[in-house]
């Protein structure tokens, strides 16, 4: 019902107006907030003392000298720096030009900086870890994401990642411990994701249920049947069904040697390594086969499809499926993934935040990937400052991302498009 | 389990719009065309007599909206009972012996649905084992304590609902009026009367407004209200956290506790029952959700406003050509969704916590009043009712956890179920085998057409 109400300001006579006269002023704007931002904490907050990045760890074969920043005069240049960004975006919105995504990334990453420095001023910042951390709170979040992007790539909406989500951790929990194999875990995982999104198919393709409802419904589902049988069943047999064995860190040899790159990508859990071959799989499939043709032409203009031969219903339920299984697996990361013993709502809206990921990265399976980096990132980022003493309260760090997010989503993907079809169910007649 | 009497009423007096409710599901339209297609009977067949009044009557009654109700809550909560014996101790340990004395485990299984269901009832409608009436009704009293913010909340999301948003944002929303509304109940000076009106109208203001951002970033630059919603909720949830553990905002003076002193007296709800007996938690809040589930009819059935809403939901492209302002339209109905979700907020500190809160204070309520909202088919009085059912299976899911030992949480599996079935009568009518009410009467004959 939401998305019905979205379609009209985006037909394509109502963007061309949006784009030309209104929605540009929006980057500028937000760049304008965001320089104010670093300026009032250069004014009004100063900080003595340097800042010193480290680039590496102390096993590492290859040393990165570290980086060492005057705090002050750092977050000055970066004020200066993004003044001058913003005021070239005011040039170029009036002389009718696009803002190029560029600009916005080396924004964004120039803020960041500043902010870094300035937060972390008389101390030194563990760059390592905060980028390893960062990629292993997004792993979830990526894998969720990509189920996201499959299903209303097909035109169905999948509000029940959290429920996925829940289901993998769940099962994964279970059968570990059960078997003491962690892949019977992770393989378990995405056959309880994909029994979530099957429900999911049946009500919605079958059944015309609003896609909402059901998603929304079957996150309740879920969150209750995991809870119900932990207290009921795991918690008084922890030692048995609630002891999950962990994958271990399993080091690439070479390519985790490269400095920087090589701690942080390549010095991972197999789930993680599983996620990037998800993400390149998804997107080559999505973008360059039958299969991702198929699946993107069923959720754009279902009765075309249809005309040509392709059974609608079938491939969506099936690819519906897909994404069950893939945000299962990404459920294996709270347990198996990391040796916790499964809770009650582990998950903790992740599912959620996996779906801003999804229309935050425009239905894109690599934007969507960036955009729950981006989450990751914050989260970790608010552990880190904890640890070395930041001058901002923790909340206000913890609600970062999330500020961030919505200035993104009315400033930069306002105006994105959902696929045509998306949460519409396919009546053939 | 009233509620879908309910719906019907509101559609009947909601004009002819109301069965093309975005949130309905297709299946949910074919009734209307039945009774059409049964009137006109003779012409069908001439060898077959037309159907009799009970005949219909019992098809009308077999293929509505009732009967779905009824049997998707008792399909629930059969499913709940499987779960509960299932697990139940006794259970598996009879079941070691199944086949030497069945009668043992089917005891077993007997025991413990019987006595988690009872103890389900016995804690949300009516206590037996209470001498007096007024100590038996008590549970009831608890049951609407619980629907009073479910109502309050439900209405909200339904409200956003008819005008095809999606508004999760209920747990910020809840928390922002909450922290507003407790912060002038607890350090504001006031004559009684007017400091629970201040506080009450401080929180619905606070209400609409966090969810108005939602609602002004949607009509200015098309952000998703999902997601914005959803990220409000976490920011509402931090600021919340910081302001409370900050001394001089909501802490309470010399506590170290991220939690505010409690509420004046003269700005507390007065309980509704306190002349029967004390030890009644039953406030006015439940009034004023009441009041509101009134004023909600009134606006989305009666006013002009709602007209528009209610056009703007079905399709904003007509509403836009035929003159709406499609634009104002989000955010006038993120306005009042967000006061109705703070009213949510505001009756938990000023009438059921009102010893003061932490940042837990909206309970799950606001993702709750989705739920409520889809159960009541985003009808006002359909939400009444379903707030009501909810909040029987809250109230009763704990005494059932303190009695018999099953945790609350089944109450979650039974409720989504019966959300689920409701939602897909498909569903329900074949696992009742019961009549397809878009097939024709004569079902038989037709099917024997088909065939040949």
């Amino acid at each position: 019902m939401t998305t019905t109400a979205e379609r009209p300001q985006l037909s394509p006579g109502a963007t061309s107006l949006d784009t030309t006269v209104v929605t540009s002023w929006k980057a500028p704007i937000a760049f304008g907030i965001f320089t104010l931002i670093a300026l009032g904490l250069a004014v009004f907050a100063p900080r003595a003392g340097d800042t010193t990045y480290r680039w590496s760890q102390e096993s590492d074969v290859i040393q990165v000298p570290d980086l060492v920043v005057p705090a002050q005069q750092a977050l000055w240049a970066v004020v200066a720096l993004l003044a001058v960004a913003t005021l070239s975006s005011i040039l170029r919105v009036r002389s009718k030009r696009r803002i190029p995504l560029w600009l916005v990334v080396v924004f964004a990453i120039l803020f960041m900086f500043g902010f870094l420095t300035w937060a972390g001023a008389g101390s030194s910042l563990p760059m390592i870890g905060l980028l390893f951390g960062s990629l292993s709170l997004a792993v979830p979040l990526i894998f969720g994401s990509l189920a996201g992007v499959i299903g209303e790539r097909a035109g169905v909406v999948n509000i029940a990642i959290e429920g996925q989500l829940l289901a993998g951790a769940f099962t994964a929990a279970v059968v570990a411990s059960v078997t003491g194999q962690p892949w019977l875990g992770l393989i378990a995982a995405m056959v309880a994701g994909m029994l979530v999104g099957m429900v999911l198919a049946v009500f919605s393709i079958k059944y015309f249920v609003d896609q909402i409802i059901v998603g929304v419904v079957l996150n309740v589902l879920v969150t209750g049947l995991t809870s119900f049988f932990f207290s009921q069943v795991l918690a008084p047999n922890a030692a048995t069904l609630n002891t999950p064995p962990r994958f271990d860190r399993f080091p690439i040899p070479l390519l985790g040697d490269i400095p920087i790159i090589g701690p942080v990508f390549f010095r991972q859990t197999v789930i993680v390594y599983l996620m990037y071959i998800a993400v390149a799989l998804v997107f080559f499939g999505l973008f360059y086969t039958r299969w991702g043709l198929r699946l993107r032409a069923v959720g754009e203009h279902p009765q075309a499809a249809d005309t040509v031969g392709i059974n609608v219903n079938r491939t969506r339920f099936w690819n519906v499926a897909l994404a069950g299984a893939i945000a299962g697996l990404g459920g294996t990361f709270y347990t198996i993934g990391s040796g916790i013993a499964f809770n009650k709502e582990m998950t903790a809206g992740a599912g959620f935040i996996a779906l801003a990921a999804v229309i935050f990265g425009q239905w894109d399976p690599i934007k969507a990937t960036l955009a729950a980096l981006l989450f990751g990132f914050a989260s970790n980022l608010q552990n880190t400052l904890s640890v070395i003493g930041s001058p901002v309260p923790s909340e206000f760090m913890l609600m970062l991302p999330y500020v961030v997010t919505i200035f993104a989503v009315a400033g930069f993907v306002g105006r994105s498009r959902a696929p045509a079809a998306d949460g519409k169910p396919y009546i053939k007649s | 389990m009233s509620d879908p009497t309910e719906p019907r009423g509101d559609a009947s007096a909601g004009g002819d719009l109301d069965p093309d409710v975005a949130i309905e599901e297709p299946g949910a339209i074919a009734p209307d065309p039945a009774p059409s297609r049964g009137a006109p009977s003779k012409p069908v067949d001439d060898d077959v007599p037309p159907p009799s009044k009970w005949h219909t009557m019992l098809r009308q009654i077999a293929t509505g909206n009732a009967l779905i109700s009824v049997l998707s809550v008792v399909l629930a909560l059969l499913v709940g009972a499987i779960m509960i014996a299932f697990t139940d101790e006794r259970v598996q340990e009879t079941a070691g012996y199944f086949f030497a004395r069945p009668g043992d485990m089917l005891f077993a299984v007997w025991d413990s649905v019987a006595g988690a269901y009872t103890a389900l009832f016995q804690g949300s409608v009516y206590n037996f084992r209470r001498d007096t009436f007024a100590a038996g009704i008590r549970p009831l009293t608890e049951t609407l304590t619980f629907a009073t913010p479910l109502i309050a909340g439900g209405l909200g999301v339904a409200l956003a609902f008819r005008v095809g948003m999606f508004n999760i944002g209920g747990r910020g929303q809840m928390l922002i009026a909450a922290s507003i509304a407790g912060w002038i109940g607890f350090a504001v000076d006031l004559p009684w009367g007017l400091h629970m009106l201040v506080a009450l109208i401080g929180g619905l203001v606070g209400g609409a407004i966090w969810a108005a951002i939602a609602g002004v970033l949607k009509a200015r630059t098309g952000a998703h209200e999902v997601i914005v919603t959803i990220m409000l909720n976490y920011v509402a949830f931090y600021l919340v956290s910081w302001m409370l553990r900050t001394p001089g905002l909501l802490q309470a003076p010399g506590s170290s506790n991220p939690k505010t002193p409690a509420m004046k007296d003269s700005a507390i709800f007065p309980g509704l029952l306190d002349w029967l007996a004390p030890g009644y938690n039953l406030h006015f809040g439940f009034v004023i959700a009441l009041a509101a589930t009134v004023l909600v009819w009134w606006i989305l059935s009666r006013s002009s406003l709602g007209f528009k809403f209610r056009a703007v939901g079905i399709n904003p492209n007509a509403a836009r050509v035929a003159g709406i302002n499609v634009k104002g339209m989000y955010v006038y109905a993120m306005l009042i969704s967000g006061a109705l979700l703070g009213l949510a907020g505001v009756n938990q500190v000023l009438g059921t916590v009102t010893t003061g809160f932490t940042a837990g204070i909206d309970a799950g309520i606001g993702f709750d009043a989705i739920t409520v909202a889809l159960l009541g088919r985003s009808t006002p009085w359909g939400t009444f009712a379903a707030g009501i059912l909810f909040g029987a299976f809250k109230a009763g899911g704990f005494s059932m956890q303190a009695a018999e030992g099953v945790p609350i949480e089944i109450v979650l599996v039974v409720q989504s179920l019966i959300v689920l079935f409701i939602a897909a009568p498909p569903l329900v009518r074949t696992i009742f085998g019961l009549p397809d009410p878009s097939a024709k009467p004569k079902r038989r004959k037709s099917a024997k057409e088909v065939a040949k």
